[in-house]
């Protein structure tokens, strides 16, 4: 069974880190699923309320993967670019900020400044605001990396420096006043129930995209045997392929499920001038404008990262920034065009947060960069650098994602939504670690032995966490994991569970 | 005699006091492999450094066919055909065989974009004729042997065409038989009027590769000798004592 999987695997020619990842997304996916459902219904067998609760539950209904697809958007955006900085062993701890501050300067632009010139509701408005800001994304982006680059300031000092400079720009722009309302076609790029393509155009980019994955998988295979390689047998691109699509067309199918509310209906069909029959109209939202964006940002970037020199020079330069100079590579310029497109990044990430909220407000982006860095580190970003996917990142945007909009819609307090994030985040750089070294260390077992007694202790009972720090010690005894430390450590911590037993009596004795 | 391929004279460098390099001159002339000698921190590999590109000398002239070149960078030093094998190999090593070879230099298609196909199809047919054992073409060289990865480095600069080849211990990594295969190369390369510079701390070797062999002690050149005129043992005395032979004084 498990050589068959791993020859499968290998004949599709899929990346393992992949669809690891996917796992791991789907995991949590099928985990709030289950907790989302419904209230179980009586007298039905076990293994039939498991099937119901998963049929039922709420989390993967069109509704929420779509807002969930909106929501993940900004930060997705930027992960790519922060991809790209990590890989080349740098950090970009301004990205947040530097939203607020685009965002900011966006908003007054699009409602103070050029209303004045053009008129309000001109249609050049959003195009004028989003190149201001992308220009603006580009310079700051640009000049952290020339100071990064040509005045070698570490990243991490130059970005620090930035996360509160830009933060306190931001505030400057309006005295700290809230920016609103934006223009109404800018709002479009945060994807409300407008900024969408609809049921039609939804499908259109389906087949385009699929058509499009098609023929990527076709050329390539072309120009493999042209040059005498092996290739993958037919089957296995025809299954590969055939994956893909149904994957696009899945997602389009499930974004043109999610019906617009009746009235939000009614008056988007006589904004457009449609006809609005006499039994009512039922519009679908299709796939949201910010979600189109982040599938060209991810294409375009993945494109930069695998098929331009720009992009080689990147990972080489974080595999070994001497080698790459020593290749003629000027690394400095490298990295001011890194950051000027971690800018150019934010800049689109500003739009589509900005727009999606309809204001700027002073807080616009904050924590942003620690999410954007979350992401792409939990996508298997190295930050021992020349490691990490587009990709990736964005899965792992999904992922920090999904876990909070769950979290939140099973009422998980937000203290612990934070506690359950972090925790997962230093657990994917464990997991992501062991795979890379093909074995897993006898610590890492340990710890997790570990931590999986003292959950038990908080959430359940101290008697059954004292029960699974037992079973932990027989386990370490009988495989020697670090014994005879681990027994040491082991006994501290039946006596730490004791002692929170006695101290606090939670569900002992 | 023709005209020098390379003239580095009076070259000299320092780092923060210590001078790694003191006025140095040495030369190399078509079809000619010079051996570089020295005990451990002689200044070798700075002085191929400044012949590369990788350090800027602090003083001394550069010539290459006679005429005066200005060498800054590691790109000037390609333009002038001369290509380098650096004792740390020089490898990025998250990416594959194909990367490294043409890095700096990819193949792009007529969109200009890289071709990873094209690339590796030349990365074999040069493999295939240093080590054709090597089989790792898709796994990055971090997975690779200290041999293989040296053969990695070597076939990078023997592929673009060098006129002036500098190798800086070449084969410290390598068996018996790669060295050998090295050797041959060595001969291969100097018949096709490839001028070398090998640092090598086997005299033996040098003695059976190399037409002169030029000792460095502290930064500074002890001498430069034809090999068939000495012995193994007037090599060894020049390095360990810092003096040229009697018989040649
Ligand atoms: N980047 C550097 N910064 C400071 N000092 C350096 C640097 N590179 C070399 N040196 C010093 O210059 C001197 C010459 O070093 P070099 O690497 O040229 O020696 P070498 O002859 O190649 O020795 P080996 O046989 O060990 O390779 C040494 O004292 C070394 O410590
Ligand atoms: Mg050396």
């Amino acid at each position: 069974m498990m050589n068959f999987a791993k020859k499968l695997i290998k004949d599709l020619g899929v990346d393992t880190r992949l669809l690891g990842m996917i796992g791991a997304l789907l995991l949590v996916w099928l985990l709030f699923q289950y907790v989302t459902d419904n209230p179980q219904i009586e007298g039905t067998p076990p293994w039939w309320n498991i099937y119901a609760k998963l049929i039922d539950g709420n989390f993967l209904s069109p509704r929420n993967l779509f807002n969930l697809s909106v929501q993940t958007a900004s930060v997705a955006v930027m992960a790519t670019g922060m991809v790209f900085v990590i890989v080349t062993r740098h950090i970009d701890l301004s990205v947040g900020s530097m939203l607020g501050l685009i965002g900011m300067i966006m908003g007054t632009l699009q409602l103070h400044i050029l209303p004045q010139y053009l008129g309000l509701g001109h249609p050049a408005i959003w195009v004028i605001t989003v190149a201001a800001g992308l220009g603006v994304g580009i310079a700051i982006g640009a000049f952290q990396g020339w100071l990064v680059g040509y005045l070698t300031i570490p990243a991490f000092i130059v970005t620090l420096g930035g996360y509160l400079i830009w933060r306190g720009a931001a505030w400057w722009v309006t005295s700290g006043q809230t920016v609103s309302p934006l223009d109404p076609v800018f709002k479009l790029l945060g994807g409300g129930a407008e900024g969408t393509l609809g049921a039609n155009l939804s499908w259109l980019l389906g087949v385009v995209a699929s058509l499009a994955a098609l023929l990527m998988l076709y050329t390539s295979r072309r120009n493999k045997a042209a040059h005498g390689f092996t290739v993958k047998p037919v089957w296995a691109e025809l299954a590969l392929g055939g994956i893909v699509m149904l994957l696009i067309m899945g997602f389009a199918a499930l974004m043109v499920a999610y019906p617009i509310p009746e009235r939000a209906a009614i008056r988007i069909a006589e904004a457009r001038g449609m006809e609005i029959p006499a039994e009512g109209i039922s519009l679908a939202h299709g796939i949201a404008i910010p979600v189109v964006i982040v599938l060209a940002v991810a294409i375009v970037m993945t494109f930069i990262a695998k098929r331009t020199r720009f992009g080689r020079y990147i990972y080489a330069t974080g595999g070994n920034p001497d080698a790459a100079e020593l290749s003629g590579i000027n690394t400095r310029w490298l990295t001011v065009k890194i950051f000027a497109l971690m800018g150019a990044l934010t800049a689109i990430a500003s739009v589509i947060a900005s727009a999606r909220l309809g204001a700027v407000g002073n807080d616009l982006g904050t924590l942003d960069e620690l999410r954007v860095i979350a992401a792409a580190v939990i996508g298997g970003t190295a930050l021992s650098g020349g490691i990490g996917t587009i990709y990736g990142a964005i899965i792992g945007a999904l992922i920090m994602q999904s876990l909070q909009s769950g979290m939140a819609m099973v009422g998980v307090d937000a203290p612990l939504q934070s506690i359950v994030v972090g925790a997962v985040l230093v657990e994917a750089v464990l997991i992501d670690i062991a795979s890379r070294n093909h074995a897993i260390r006898p610590a890492t077992i340990l710890f997790h032995l570990i931590m999986a007694a003292l959950l038990i202790t908080f959430f359940v009972s101290w008697t059954w966490g004292l029960l699974v720090t037992v079973l932990a010690l027989a386990v370490t005894y009988f495989w020697r994991i670090i014994w005879p430390r681990s027994a040491l450590v082991l006994a501290i911590l039946a006596i730490v569970q004791i002692a929170i037993g006695l101290l606090f009596q939670n569900g002992g004795a | 005699m023709s005209t020098p391929l390379v003239e580095m004279r009076d070259i000299q460098i320092s780092f923060g006091g210590i001078k790694a390099v003191d006025h140095v001159s040495v030369d190399l002339y078509p079809g000619e492999v010079v051996g570089l000698l020295g005990h451990n921190g002689a200044g070798k590999s700075t002085l191929i450094k400044c012949l590369s590109g990788a350090y800027k000398a602090d003083a001394g002239e550069i010539y290459v066919n006679g005429e005066k070149a200005t060498i800054n960078n590691p790109r000037d030093a390609r333009s002038y055909h001369i290509e380098t094998i650096y004792q740390t190999l020089a490898l990025a090593d998250n990416l594959d065989a194909a990367s490294n070879l043409f890095l700096g230099r990819e193949l792009v298609n007529k969109f200009g974009l890289v071709d990873d196909d094209a690339m590796e199809a030349e990365t074999r047919k040069i493999m295939g004729r240093l080590n054709p054992n090597f089989q790792k073409f898709s796994a990055p060289v971090s997975a690779l042997s200290g041999g293989q990865r040296q053969s990695v480095a070597i076939a990078r600069a023997v592929y673009f065409n060098a006129k002036i080849l500098i190798m800086d211990e070449p084969t410290a990594a390598l068996g018996p038989h790669e060295t050998q295969m090295v050797a041959e190369l060595i001969d291969q390369l100097k018949s096709e009027g490839i001028g070398i510079f090998l640092i090598d701390h086997d005299v033996h070797q040098v003695k059976a590769l190399c037409d002169r062999a030029a000792v460095m002690k502290n930064g500074e050149l002890v001498g430069v000798v034809k090999v068939d005129e000495v012995t193994e043992d007037d090599i060894l005395a020049m390095i360990i004592l810092g003096k040229k032979p009697e018989h040649l004084t």
